[in-house]
């Protein structure tokens, strides 16, 4: 497939590396690494779970970027959300 | 005339500063301007080899900032170029023999008889990037498309607008086109869009950049190297001329050979 890549002008590595540059770079200009971001995450799951019931393997934190502001975004997904996604009749 | 001091810096190093500083002086003192380059490696003196002046220091920055010998004594004088100097660094100290209040007043005290001053900073971000950076008007920041070197230009970015010395501007350099046109390098446009600067410079690999610096004859004067040509468009910019940017993943195609054979002028 790699001449269909090229064909189409496909990105290869440069694309791993812009994602990655992207990624690390969230995290650089908010001096908050990614492993710490695991460590909020696991308290603020543990801290959650004592007020509501959630599904704490489908909770999301990550860090965004857009020109002039830096936000933490959690999705946080309750247990008892699960049981109604499905269909109803 | 007052000079307009800019200063070369990039975080990481061996990304292409030094070649940067020495080709932009030669290009910006080609077009007939006063340029004093300042090489604020102290320590790891380089600039001088770079530019081919390493037989003629006497005195060096240190000898100018702790008052051994007069800004004029210490300014190499280019044979092949009148226009242009150098003020290299000491070798035998280290960063502290310099503050930025000194590189403030050494600036001060150029800026009336120059056009230019072009500072080659260190790698790094503690004080040889402060001192290189504190006279500067403005600051251009040299990167290479690598994952690395974007990210260290990004960090570099934001100590430069905390120094509030205005908008960097990035000089992209080692760009293979090749690389890029089969995606296997950053191109351009994702490497402005991670770091969101203005564009100053794109520079693409060239050997003749290795054959010019074994020979102490920077690339700028030499009219068949492309990265040559690449360091003159960037003086060009640097004195308010609108230069296109060439697109180098396009053109070194098998359409970008044809096409430069068509047009005349349009290669090298």
């Amino acid at each position: 497939m790699k001449w269909f890549d090229r064909l189409r002008g496909e990105t290869r590595s440069a694309r791993a590396a812009k994602e990655r540059l992207q990624l690390v770079l969230v995290h650089d200009r908010a001096d908050f690494p990614a492993a710490k971001l695991e460590a909020l995450k696991d308290e603020l799951i543990a801290v959650l779970s004592r007020h509501v019931e959630i599904d704490s393997r489908s909770v999301h934190i990550t860090l965004t970027h857009d020109r002039d502001q830096q936000r933490l975004v959690a999705d946080i997904p309750l247990a008892s959300a699960r049981a109604r996604r499905r269909p109803i009749g | 005339m007052t000079a307009t001091v800019v200063t070369i810096t990039s975080g990481k190093g061996g990304v292409g500063k030094t070649t940067a500083a020495a080709n932009i002086g030669v290009a910006l003192a080609s077009s007939g301007q006063r340029v004093v380059c300042i090489d604020a490696d102290i320590g790891l003196r380089n600039l001088d080899v770079v530019m081919g002046l390493e037989n003629r220091i006497v005195y060096d920055l240190v000898d100018i900032v702790e008052g051994r010998c007069k800004l004029r004594q210490a300014m190499i004088k280019d044979k092949r170029l009148p226009d242009l100097h150098l003020i290299p660094a000491a070798q035998t100290r280290d960063k502290t023999a310099v503050s930025p209040k000194d590189m403030q007043r050494l600036a001060d005290e150029i800026r009336p008889d120059f056009d230019w001053v072009v500072i080659d900073s260190p790698a790094g971000i503690e004080r040889g990037f402060r001192n290189a950076v504190a006279p500067a008007d403005l600051v251009l920041i040299v990167t290479n498309p690598e994952v690395s070197a974007v990210r260290d230009a990004d960090r570099i970015i934001g100590l430069v607008e905390a120094e509030e010395k205005g908008p960097p501007k990035l000089v992209i350099n080692r760009v293979k086109p090749e690389m890029v046109r089969r995606g296997d390098m950053l191109s351009t446009e994702d490497v402005l869009e991670v770091l969101a600067i203005e564009l100053i410079g794109v520079v693409p690999e060239d050997e003749q950049v290795l054959v010019s610096s074994n020979q102490g004859l920077p690339a700028a004067l030499d009219p068949k190297s492309r990265a040559g040509k690449a360091f003159r468009d960037i003086a060009r910019r640097l004195n308010g001329e609108q230069v296109p940017f060439e697109d180098l993943a396009a053109r070194d195609g098998f359409l970008g050979r044809i096409s430069r054979l068509v047009r005349p002028g349009g290669g090298s």
